[in-house]
């Protein structure tokens, strides 16, 4: 009799120190997986960053208490109210872009504000849009293209320049590279990466053919008063340092009907923005009307950025 | 009679078709939607309207260089044409067409358009120049003469933005 009640004693014993030892391990396991830049942040939304959904798993109002959750972080770090939409993809609709080569000028006018719209790291630099210089008659020598041409004055005569950034794919192989499939083609067309969910590892940028991608080796360099508060958390919010980022057709923009910042941007009106699936869209237009070529076409990645000559401005190039 | 007919078809209904197919009309922007024309040299300056000194002045139709006023005026668009070609002689506050017909500073594309039908044609459609606002609705179509000097349409060379970082040159 007494024997049983020792075992028992001893039984309990052990559950409860088994109970204390879970505890305390997970405890001990949250605070190392505790990264150093988040640690002031309250131990509840640790744990949800750290357990978050996928995005296209979650419900309207997981997506809201997320972005919530990511608006409190944001403000605690830039000392400023950052905005998240959240905005799906319309209905009926797949995004195109056009850019006339005859008409781009080279002055990068669109590459800084693209800098600008969609918050990239100033220091150290990331750009999505690379303008290449071509001489003429040597379009697609790729080894022979320069990105860091520096004239006083642009265009240069004999060189025409070709804006490169990602083309969203309709057959995107960054995203089947993506073993975390933080990187996915959302309906209306747009490639899409999810900075919580990027792990960092830069297969996609390997797959890109394109070197559309581009990572964040450092703690992305951008002051909170440069920052453009009007953010998609597909799109513009703010990155971390180790995770990808990548054009995304101004997703916090283009959802909400408006042009690109590149569109608005240009000064020669060479980049035409448009729903390909409506027949009276510009980017049609160029379509049905100019002969276009798309980027490595022969990989079959489908890109839907379309390049075209618009032969009436062909006459710069004889000057 | 047969054969008649056939030719007919052949000669005069197919090409006939064929033109009738291929003028596509595109309407032309809401006129709200047609940005502001830019102000013009020197409004500021009192230079507006036209008028105030024109108006007790002769036509004068000599080409010449002008050395009173308007000296940045040099018209390098068409040589050998002169200011009444686009101008109104009669009011000088607005424009005419080669018809005579006379089209306020506010419409001025459409003085434009009558020597580039094609490139009018593809502005109208959204494709020549520059358009901003929304892609599914409202949006401002800059006009000829928000980009094209019109006595100097060319487009100037301009300074290019800083290149990017070259890796060697990252500390």
């Amino acid at each position: 009799m007494k024997d049983k009640d020792e075992k028992k004693i001893e039984k309990r014993e052990l559950k409860i120190n088994r109970r204390a030892l879970l505890k305390g391990a997970l405890a001990g396991a949250a605070t190392t997986m505790l990264p150093l830049n988040r640690a002031d942040a309250s131990f509840s939304d640790f744990w949800e960053s750290f357990f978050q959904k996928h995005f296209r798993e979650m419900s309207d109002a997981e997506k809201k208490k997320v972005v919530e959750r990511l608006e409190r972080e944001y403000e605690q770090k830039y000392k400023k109210a950052i905005k998240i939409g959240i905005e799906p993809a319309m209905p009926g609709v797949l995004f195109g872009y056009g850019l006339d080569l005859s008409r781009c000028i080279g002055c990068r006018t669109c590459v800084y504000a693209c800098v600008k719209e969609n918050n990239q790291s100033r220091d150290p630099q990331v750009q999505w849009i690379q303008v290449l210089r071509f001489k003429h008659g040597e379009l697609m020598h790729w080894e022979k293209a320069d990105k860091y041409y520096d004239p006083k004055l642009v265009p240069e005569p004999g060189y025409f320049y070709m804006p490169v950034a990602c083309q969203q794919c309709e057959n995107p192989p960054c995203v089947r590279a993506c073993p975390t499939q933080a990187t996915w083609k959302e309906p209306d067309g747009i490639v899409v990466v999810d900075y919580n969910w990027c792990i960092g590892c830069r297969y996609c940028m390997a797959a890109c053919p394109y070197g559309a991608r581009h990572f964040n080796w450092a703690e992305p360099g951008i002051k909170s008063e440069d920052i453009n508060p009007n953010t998609h958390y597909l799109g513009n919010r703010p990155r971390y340092k180790g995770v990808v980022e990548k054009c995304t057709f101004c997703v916090q923009r283009t959802r909400k009907g408006r042009y690109t910042a590149c569109v608005e941007a240009c000064p020669v009106g060479a980049r035409k923005f448009g729903n390909l699936l409506d027949p009276k869209s510009e980017i049609r237009y160029a379509m049905e009307h100019k002969r276009t070529f798309r980027l490595k076409d022969e990989l079959n990645t489908h890109p839907k950025f379309f390049y075209f000559f618009d032969f009436e401005a062909g006459e710069r190039f004889t000057g | 009679m047969g054969k008649k007919i056939i030719a007919v078809i052949l000669f005069v209904l197919v090409p006939l078709s064929f033109a009738f197919a291929a003028q596509q009309d595109y309407p032309l922007p809401n006129p709200k939607d047609i940005m502001a024309r830019p102000p013009f040299p020197k409004q500021d300056q009192g230079l507006w309207p036209c008028s105030q000194c024109h108006a007790a002045m002769p036509v004068n139709y000599k080409i010449r260089k002008l050395t009173e006023m308007h000296q940045d005026v040099v018209l390098k668009h068409m040589p050998g044409g002169w200011c009444f070609d686009c101008h109104n002689p009669t009011n000088r506050d607005t424009l005419k067409l080669i018809t005579g017909q006379t089209v306020s500073f506010d419409q001025s594309y459409l003085v434009c358009a009558q020597c580039h039908g094609f490139i009018f044609k593809e502005w109208k459609a959204g494709l020549h120049g520059k358009r901003t606002g929304m892609w599914n609705g409202e949006k401002k179509y800059f006009q000829c003469i928000n980009c094209h000097w019109p006595h100097d349409p060319k487009f100037k060379s301009i300074k290019p933005f800083p290149a990017p970082l070259r890796p060697s040159d990252i500390k």
